[in-house]
């Protein structure tokens, strides 16, 4: 299961939902794998806006992981030399290759490539845990928690 | 005509096999019309990318679909998708079915996430999701007796197989709706105002003829002002009665 995903991811638990600590679910026990996958440059840029970043960086400093830096990147930081005003690069979007920068290999390698096999996940208001199995994690609730 | 995604490694005695309600899902999201109202609400390259969720994937065929021709759909490569099914079977053979079709040379270059074994989209978090899509379990019929899902949703202990009780359990998941057959499809409407993002959230939804959907519409224009329901998609026109349809529920400017 991708990092990237666990930034759509709550606790299933109804009552849970609108308590802020349902989110993120904080992985425990977990073994990674890397899972390669070919880089999208321009999904990196337009997916920043969406990154719950304070809440990415708690997940990965749990994990482990290199920290993240305290702000999110901008686009222009995601692109060698740059990033070419908006316009342009509607217009030009076919013929331009843009090249990632270090920072845009290490988002891809956090957001899509880091997988959890095996684990578990946690909800930080309720502390109910789910399981993650040969990377599928499963949020069925015993009858008596739905 | 795009190419429907290759299921050939998913065993279809538990997970369900694509038939005439999943095609009509592809026919109708990469229609000419809802392809123009989807690039319309989607396609500007630089917005942010949109959440495709799918619930009860099955075998991956109808998100594998959407993932691998983005750009004819969505108008942009870089969308997400995500599913979610109660068979733990159908988790995995998606995932592959999906992986699958994003590796064909003429695929989108978009991004699969993953697909989680859940109930619904209960784990999802609320209007995180731009497009959902759900083809649900619709024949009137008993639903089947959960207390067993936990036992029947992973190989028995020590086993390489399935039972034979178990894949039945597993199909009739995919299948049995309850009361009109619209007992699961009902819990997961009520879900849908909290899970779409508030500004561009669209949902589409597959009703067969037995769930009433004159009425299941009106139900879901009475959630309140601005909320839009349409028929978008149909199949098997019978004497003025079309047998299933597809509806696309929205919320108008909002
Ligand atoms: C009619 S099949 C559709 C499969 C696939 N989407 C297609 O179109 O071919 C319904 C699917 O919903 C799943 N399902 C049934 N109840 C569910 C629930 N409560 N939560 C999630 N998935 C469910 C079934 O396991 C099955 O895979
Ligand atoms: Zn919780």
């Amino acid at each position: 299961m991708k990092l990237l995903t666990l930034n759509f991811l709550t606790c299933a638990i109804k009552t849970c939902k609108t308590q802020p600590a349902s989110f993120p679910l904080h992985p425990r026990d977990a073994e990674l794998e890397i899972v390669e996958t070919d880089m999208n440059l321009p999904f990196l840029k337009n997916i920043l806006p969406r990154l719950m970043w304070d809440e990415l960086r708690t997940i990965t400093s749990e994990l482990g992981l290199p920290d993240l830096p305290p702000t999110p990147p901008t686009r222009s930081n995601l692109v060698e030399g740059g990033e070419k005003d908006a316009v342009a690069e509607e217009e030009e979007q076919e013929e331009v290759v843009e090249e990632p920068t270090q920072t845009a290999k290490d988002l891809h390698r956090i957001l899509l490539e880091t997988c959890i096999k095996e684990g578990k996940l946690v909800c930080g208001a309720c502390g109910h845990e789910y399981k993650v199995m040969e990377g599928v994690a499963n949020f069925l609730l015993p009858g008596h928690l739905v | 005509m795009l190419p429907t995604p290759s299921t050939s490694h998913v065993c279809f005695d538990r997970v369900y096999e694509p038939a005439e309600d999943s095609y009509l899902l592809l026919d109708t999201i990469s229609s000419t019309s809802e392809a123009a109202f989807l690039q319309n609400r989607f396609g500007h390259v630089s917005s942010t990318p949109p959440l495709i969720l799918e619930v009860g994937v099955g075998s991956g065929v109808v998100l594998a679909f959407a993932a691998a021709n983005a750009r004819t759909i969505f108008g942009r490569n870089d969308v997400l998708t995500l599913g979610t099914d109660i068979n733990s079977f159908a988790c995995r053979a998606a995932s592959q079915t999906v992986s699958t079709a994003l590796r064909e040379p003429t695929s989108s270059s978009s991004i699969f996430l993953d697909v989680a074994n859940g109930d619904l989209a209960g784990s999802i978090r609320p209007h995180s999701v731009d497009v959902f899509i759900f083809n649900p379990p619709y024949v009137p019929a008993e639903l089947p007796d959960f207390s067993r899902h936990e036992n029947f949703n992973t190989l028995p202990a020590g086993q390489e197989k399935t039972t034979f009780d178990q894949d039945s359990y597993l199909l009739e998941l995919s299948y049995a709706g309850g009361a009109d057959g619209m007992v699961v499809t009902n819990r997961m409407l009520e879900q849908i105002p909290n899970l779409l993002d508030l500004k561009r959230g669209v949902a589409y939804v597959l009703l067969c003829a037995q769930n009433k959907p004159e009425e299941v519409k009106r139900h879901i224009t009475g959630w309140g002002p601005g909320w839009g329901v349409e028929t978008v998609g149909t199949s098997g026109r019978q004497a003025g009665w079309e047998k299933l349809q597809i509806v696309r529920i929205w919320k108008e400017g909002a």
